[in-house]
């Protein structure tokens, strides 16, 4: 009997010589052989990566929400690159031509008195002001758009903050275990037990005010959720075989930390990731309109909603409209792409 | 002197309960286990599920702690072993794992796996490392091409190979073989064991073959112990054991293989034994099979037997049983007295 397992394709007699002739294949080869290629393609080693990408191809919500990510992160870059460049430019331009054409924003979003309605209230959508403007005259859709900056560097930063404390600390908690462990995660569980927006409060009331304590305050407070996450998975991994095969070969304790344990553990870590940046995004939002976020003149979603509240019952319905719609789709795009992307990492689901 | 000598060897799982992790008990899985292996012989360790062999595999490679016990290789004494002393035993002392899906890393390509020791204990250049695992893939009948892919591009069977690949890489003595055919199709089985066979007569490997499968040992060891409860009960030259099983576990353990014969099969006498396998966490006094022992008498509850000689197949045939069976003239006897001699020495 022929031994699968042990010969290398081209020697296989899978599909029977005798009837297979020169006539029956392709170009000149035999059919055996061309179909052992095309299984040989089919079957191309395929990464984890790629198998992950394959299966979120499928799931439209993930994408839109990826869509979303993708041209909100985009503005946000321009924006962060080009606002002190193009302000000051269009500052000098302005003597000379009206509008220049500008990158993004058309308008100086701190710029007043653009189109103020006859009531003073500012004035309702129209072409040259298509999110209309506010009650100094300020152009809402350049507001909209400067403030996509501060909300992507906000989900950004504060997240690479809790990230960091919790990679840092989940690895140390899940893989030496012990008093270590309950004293990490006891100390997450008060940070989980406390209001979360209190105790955002809290902290931006013993740092102050300012745009880099909102990333501070919001990323100190998030490393509880990805300890955890972190935590779990190692501690699911490192009872492993391939972690014990590991340790019988010689590997240390790093080794099987960094080489071993955490690159099978981190594919929730990524879910958490997206879930977080969207709810790092709504907790500035609610800061700014607390009072205690992103302090004017600078714009924030939060801050322009806020402002729009007061003026809401005289009808200015588009300061509150557009603000909101960005912050919202913001943070459904993300946290649909976290859902796609656990769906599509999660190996009971795999079809 | 042996390759590997086993002296009362225990392992006690300690069961923690309460929010104060308060030790309420232990599981016995390991229970004074004691055996010699000899260079270039085959060790076989059966019983069934839950009976402590696993245990003993992964005590003697220190990868987990043993309670208490010695463990001698090559009369270095592994329980005591440094950390640098530790790390030359790790080169002669290898081990094979039951499941070929979770031994091997799946986000590592077979080159890193399998070459990951040569790394670790900084054995030759890059080049050489990459001719190393090139050399052992086919020592181990994949194609060395197969080095970049990843494990989950592979089957049962090359991923067993993969391991074994693994397992060669820093030509060790001794390899722990942990249930490594148990999760493979039979018809791959087949294919494993002369792989292994072939390694073993190569190499000259020791083995310490950990299994369930009672056929699957006769096939491959020159010894077997069989375990129950943490115990050793019977040990012997294969030949011996299968076809002069003196301890009842193991005659009953041996009526439970298929015979591929029908008329065979349907007139022998089967010995089914009664319930379960007593909890390790809480083993019967005395001898511990006694609960469900046909044989069973008073000085049974007693204490537990030791294992001792029983002159019928030359002194590499030890049993542990107050009433073992005995063959003398080609006919099987057992006697209604009890062999005191398996008595325990009293405690000084």
């Amino acid at each position: 009997m022929p031994d699968w397992d042990q010969q290398p394709p081209e020697e296989r007699e899978v599909y029977g010589s005798a009837w297979v002739t020169e006539a029956d294949g392709v170009d000149g080869r035999r059919t055996a052989e061309v179909v052992d290629e095309v299984i040989e393609e089919q079957t191309k080693p395929l990464g984890l990566w790629a198998d992950t990408w394959r299966r979120l191809k499928r799931n439209h919500l993930a994408l839109v929400g990826l869509g979303i990510i993708i041209v909100f992160i985009s503005v946000g870059t321009v924006e962060t690159v080009f606002y002190q460049m193009h302000w000051h430019v269009r500052a000098s331009a302005q003597a000379e031509a009206a509008d220049a054409p500008g990158y993004l924003a058309p308008y100086d979003p701190n710029e007043t008195n653009y189109d103020l309605s006859p009531s003073g209230l500012g004035s309702p959508p129209s072409w040259s002001h298509p999110f209309g403007t506010d009650y100094l005259g300020r152009d809402v859709f350049s507001r909209t758009l400067v403030a996509t900056r501060v909300a992507m560097l906000v989900g950004i930063i504060a997240v690479a903050i809790a990230l960091t404390l919790g990679l840092l600390l989940g690895p140390v908690s899940g893989y030496y275990g012990g008093a270590v462990d309950s004293v990490i995660m006891r100390a997450a569980d008060i940070f989980f037990a406390f209001p979360y927006i209190l105790f955002v409060l809290l902290i931006m009331s013993v740092l102050g005010q300012g745009f880099q304590n909102v990333f501070i305050a919001i990323g100190v407070l998030g490393w509880a959720t990805f300890a955890r996450v972190v935590r779990g998975q190692i501690l699911s991994v490192k009872s492993m075989e391939f972690v014990e095969a590991a340790r019988a070969q010689g590997a240390g304790d790093l080794r099987i930390i960094f080489r071993h344990v955490l690159p099978n553990s981190m594919a929730p870590v990524y879910v958490a990731v997206a879930m977080a940046i969207g709810g790092a995004i709504a907790t500035e939002a609610a800061l700014s309109y607390l009072g205690i976020g992103i302090q004017p003149p600078n714009s924030s979603w939060g801050l322009m909603i806020s402002d729009s509240v007061d003026y809401l019952a005289a009808g200015n319905w588009w300061w509150l409209l557009f603000p909101s719609l960005a912050l919202v789709t913001t943070v459904f795009g993300f946290i649909s792409f976290g859902n796609g992307l656990r769906d599509a990492t999660d190996p009971k689901l795999k079809e | 002197m042996s390759l590997l000598e086993v002296r009362d060897l225990k392992k006690h799982f300690p069961i923690r309960t309460g929010v104060f992790k308060r030790t309420t008990g232990h599981v016995y899985a390991v229970d004074g286990v004691s055996f010699n292996v000899e260079k270039g012989e085959t060790m076989g360790l059966v019983g069934e599920s839950g009976g402590g062999k696993s245990t003993v595999g992964r005590t003697v490679l220190r990868l987990t702690e043993a309670t208490g016990g010695e463990v001698t290789f090559e009369g270095i004494d592994v329980m005591k072993a440094s950390r640098s002393d530790m790390n030359t035993l790790r080169k002669d002392m290898q081990i094979v794992f039951q499941d070929p899906y979770a031994s091997l890393n799946p986000r590592m390509r077979i080159r890193d796996i399998v070459g990951e020791a040569l790394k670790i204990h900084g054995i030759g250049t890059e080049a050489e490392r990459k001719k190393r695992v090139a050399d052992l893939l086919e020592t181990v009948g994949l194609n060395s091409e197969h080095a970049e892919r990843y494990p989950h591009e592979f089957s049962g069977g090359q991923r067993q190979r993969i391991g074994i690949a693994r397992a060669l890489s820093l030509n060790p003595k001794l390899i722990v073989l942990d249930e490594p055919v148990s999760a493979l199709d039979v018809s791959i089985r087949a294919q494993v064991l002369n792989l292994l066979e072939d390694l073993q007569d190569e190499f000259g490997l020791t083995y310490l073959f950990v299994s369930h499968d009672l056929s699957v040992v006769k096939h491959i060891s020159d010894r077997v112990a069989v375990m129950y409860l943490g115990k050793i009960v019977e040990i012997s030259d294969s030949a011996v054991l299968y076809t002069m099983p003196q301890h009842p576990y193991t005659e009953a353990l041996l009526s439970a293989v298929p015979i591929p014969d029908p008329h065979t099969e349907r007139a022998r006498r089967r010995i089914v034994l009664e319930g379960d396998v007593p909890s390790p966490a809480n083993p019967p006094s005395g001898c511990v099979f006694h609960p469900r022992c046909p044989r069973a008498q008073e000085i049974c509850t007693t204490a537990m037997p030791r294992l001792t000689v029983m002159g019928d197949a030359g002194e590499r045939h030890e049993v542990a049983c107050y009433f073992p069976a005995r063959f003398g003239d080609g006919k099987r006897v057992v006697s209604d007295k009890p062999y005191t001699d398996a008595l325990p020495e009293p405690k000084a």
